[in-house]
């Protein structure tokens, strides 16, 4: 039987590529050193794309590829994916939702507290030996603050539960109002921001939801109001929330995702009042294990005619 | 119109938060704005004082009690009160009140930030993109997930239980070990302090310091929690057998701690400072405006209480 070329977009996971590397003809696209010729050499051979939250597949890959039949996402984001391109083609999309919810939803309380509290300086504080020469100052207070949460999907009802268990007043915004939630709804982000001490980016990114934190969300945020984006980079317009932290028209920032990643804007290394993070909100033993066991699974599924098991496109 | 009580202020130069609130109701006399020794200076200008405001961890041992004949109230801005002679305060039928539960909100968020910065590596991940090794090596180490673990509890009152009430949402399996065991607890209780960490992921220190309780946490507790296990300690150094911690994170014995407190503060053994396995902070669970205005109020009504004959607000059991 000839073997199925896979296609991985970047190192993301040793156990998946190993998984990976046992079952299929795994092709590492960051190795090739002329990828264009690469492409134009495999282009027959190739069924199946990996990717994840880095990379995934534009329209002009799925052009180069006229044998893929499916991509398998690392990732509960499809913001790399070209989803239209997928569904005029008749190739499908999985993705690994459930499994991470919970680690991300722990990063974004624990990016709270780590900011409010600033755990990171204290941390150092004590390790440069600083503590000898005084205490560390006053922090800010987690319990009852308002947690306003931009989509109230899987992750953003799990972190609303977690910040509930701190006596938090949870606030929302979403594409529709839910009534039997509970939280209080805003229609905009700007009024959700006005009214919330602490606002969590926890929604897809679509063309829709690009820059959705803009300037005008951040002053309506404030001076004394923290932004936490565990969702993507692009959700928030990156140059002006320099600017505002920079200015002090923001609290605070604890950011997991950036623009350009791993390219963070150097003018938030020097200050305090943010906590940055090398996109590490899935990044647990377990959890990833569990994504790539859900990627390996999809394909298997897929190869064998079976029902693929989440399904997105 | 009588003069208002005199009320003496035992704390550190630095922590002068309660003199503004304190001189609004009574005149003040502070230890350490004098020059004479603490013994000459008490027996000379506090004879006649009923109530000491203790602030900070200034030992108020026999002998300092000794120099007060008056005295039959101390009012302390801590939770714990180690640093308290009770046995001599109950000897003497002098109360004592403490913080209650002032500070309990701020400790427990402080306790469960504490363990998902260790179990995610956060102050190592934001140094790491600081120091720009993301854009320069790549993915960062992989963390531990919190959700679904197995936390113990040492101490389940005021602190401890916001504790589990913080971290039921994520999943974790709470179980505890305390003075009280009742009924009406939801949580699986243990005996003693070896079966807690023996059946637990996490263990969370945050009971009081006592004789019963000093380095309760020692090395065979430390082997019974095992090499994935980790120490949260918010509760006083002295509950950690510190020489012993350290030798088992440095041989990997324990997983790793997050500590807010050492025996001998502010010193902390210079082992720890490059180990990646431990979170480290300088006592500052409780250091919020809100957990001070809270303890400003708490004291002040300590001492309007007392000086009314009427019961104390947050009076601590002296045995």
């Amino acid at each position: 039987m000839e073997s199925i070329g896979v296609l991985m977009m970047c190192p993301m996971n040793a156990y998946l590529e190993n998984e990976l590397q046992k079952r299929y003809n795994l092709h590492r696209f960051w190795t090739c050193p002329e990828k264009p010729a690469f492409l134009e050499t495999h282009r027959n051979s190739i069924r199946a794309i990996v990717g994840n939250a880095s990379a995934g597949a534009d329209a002009q890959l799925i052009d180069d590829l006229p044998k893929l039949e499916i991509i398998s996402s690392f990732s509960v984001g499809l913001d790399r994916i070209d989803l239209g391109k997928c569904k005029e083609k008749g190739i499908r999309v999985t993705n690994t939702p459930d499994v991470l919810t919970e680690d991300v939803a722990d990063l974004a309380i624990g990016l709270i507290l780590a900011l409010l509290r600033r755990l990171c300086q204290c941390d150092s504080y004590v390790k440069s030996g600083k503590w000898k020469y005084g205490d560390f100052k006053l922090t800010t207070k987690f319990s009852g603050k308002s947690v306003g949460i931009i989509g109230l999907g899987r992750i953003g009802t799990a972190i609303a539960k977690r910040a509930q268990g701190f006596s938090c007043p949870i606030n929302y915004y979403s594409r529709t109002e839910k009534p039997d939630v509970g939280y209080k709804y805003y229609p905009t982000v700007v009024e959700l921001a006005q009214n919330s001490d602490i606002l969590v980016v926890a929604c897809p990114l679509t063309d829709e939801t690009r820059h959705i934190v803009n300037r005008q969300v951040m002053d309506a945020l404030g001076p004394k109001g923290v932004l936490i984006n565990i969702g993507r980079g692009p959700h928030v317009d990156e140059k002006e929330l320099v600017k505002a932290l920079t200015e002090g028209r923001l609290g605070g920032a604890g950011l997991d995702v950036f623009e350009e990643e791993p390219h963070v804007p150097e003018e938030l290394f020097g200050l305090e009042n943010v906590v940055l993070l090398p996109h590490v909100g899935s990044a647990t033993v377990e959890t990833r294990n569990a994504m790539a066991d859900l990627v390996v699974g999809n394909l298997e599924a897929h190869f064998a005619g079976k029902p693929l098991l989440t399904q997105v496109v | 119109m009588a003069e208002s009580p005199l009320v003496l202020v035992h704390r550190p130069p630095t922590m002068k938060y309660m003199d503004e609130p304190l001189s609004r109701y009574y005149r003040i006399l502070t230890t350490h704005t004098s020059s004479d020794p603490l013994p000459i200076f008490l027996s000379r200008h506090a004879s006649s004082v009923r109530a000491v405001v203790s602030i900070g961890r200034f030992k108020i041992d026999a002998d300092f009690l000794s120099h007060l004949p008056s005295l039959q109230l101390i009012v302390c801005t801590s939770v714990g009160t180690d640093h308290v002679d009770l046995p001599e305060c109950k000897r003497r039928g002098i109360s004592v009140t403490n913080a209650g539960g002032a500070y309990s909100e701020d400790v427990a968020d402080y306790a469960v930030g504490l363990l998902i910065s260790f179990l995610r590596r956060i102050p190592a991940a934001d140094r790491y993109v600081r120091s720009g090794k993301w854009a320069k090596y790549g993915e960062f180490q992989l963390g531990i997930k919190l959700s679904g673990k197995r936390v113990g509890i040492l101490g389940l009152g005021s602190i401890g239980s916001l504790i589990a009430k913080r971290l039921e949402p994520f999943g974790c399996i709470i179980s505890y070990n305390s003075t009280c065991q009742k009924q009406s607890i939801p949580y699986l209780y243990y005996p003693d302090v070896v079966s807690l960490a023996a059946n637990n992921d996490v263990i969370i220190l945050c009971c009081a310091l006592n004789d019963q309780t000093r380095h309760i946490v020692n090395r065979e507790v430390m082997e019974s929690l095992g090499k994935n296990g980790v120490i949260i300690n918010v509760g006083r150094g002295g509950l950690i057998d510190e020489k012993e911690l350290v030798k088992c994170l440095v041989e990997g014995v324990i997983g790793g701690a997050g500590l807010d407190a050492f025996e001998k503060e502010p010193g902390v053994p210079a082992e720890l400072f490059g180990l990646d396995n431990v979170v480290l902070s300088p006592h500052t669970a409780i250091a919020t405006p809100g957990s001070f205005n809270n303890v400003v109020e708490l004291a002040l009504g300590n001492l309007k209480a007392f000086f009314l004959n009427q019961p104390l607000v947050s009076p601590v059991r002296l045995d």
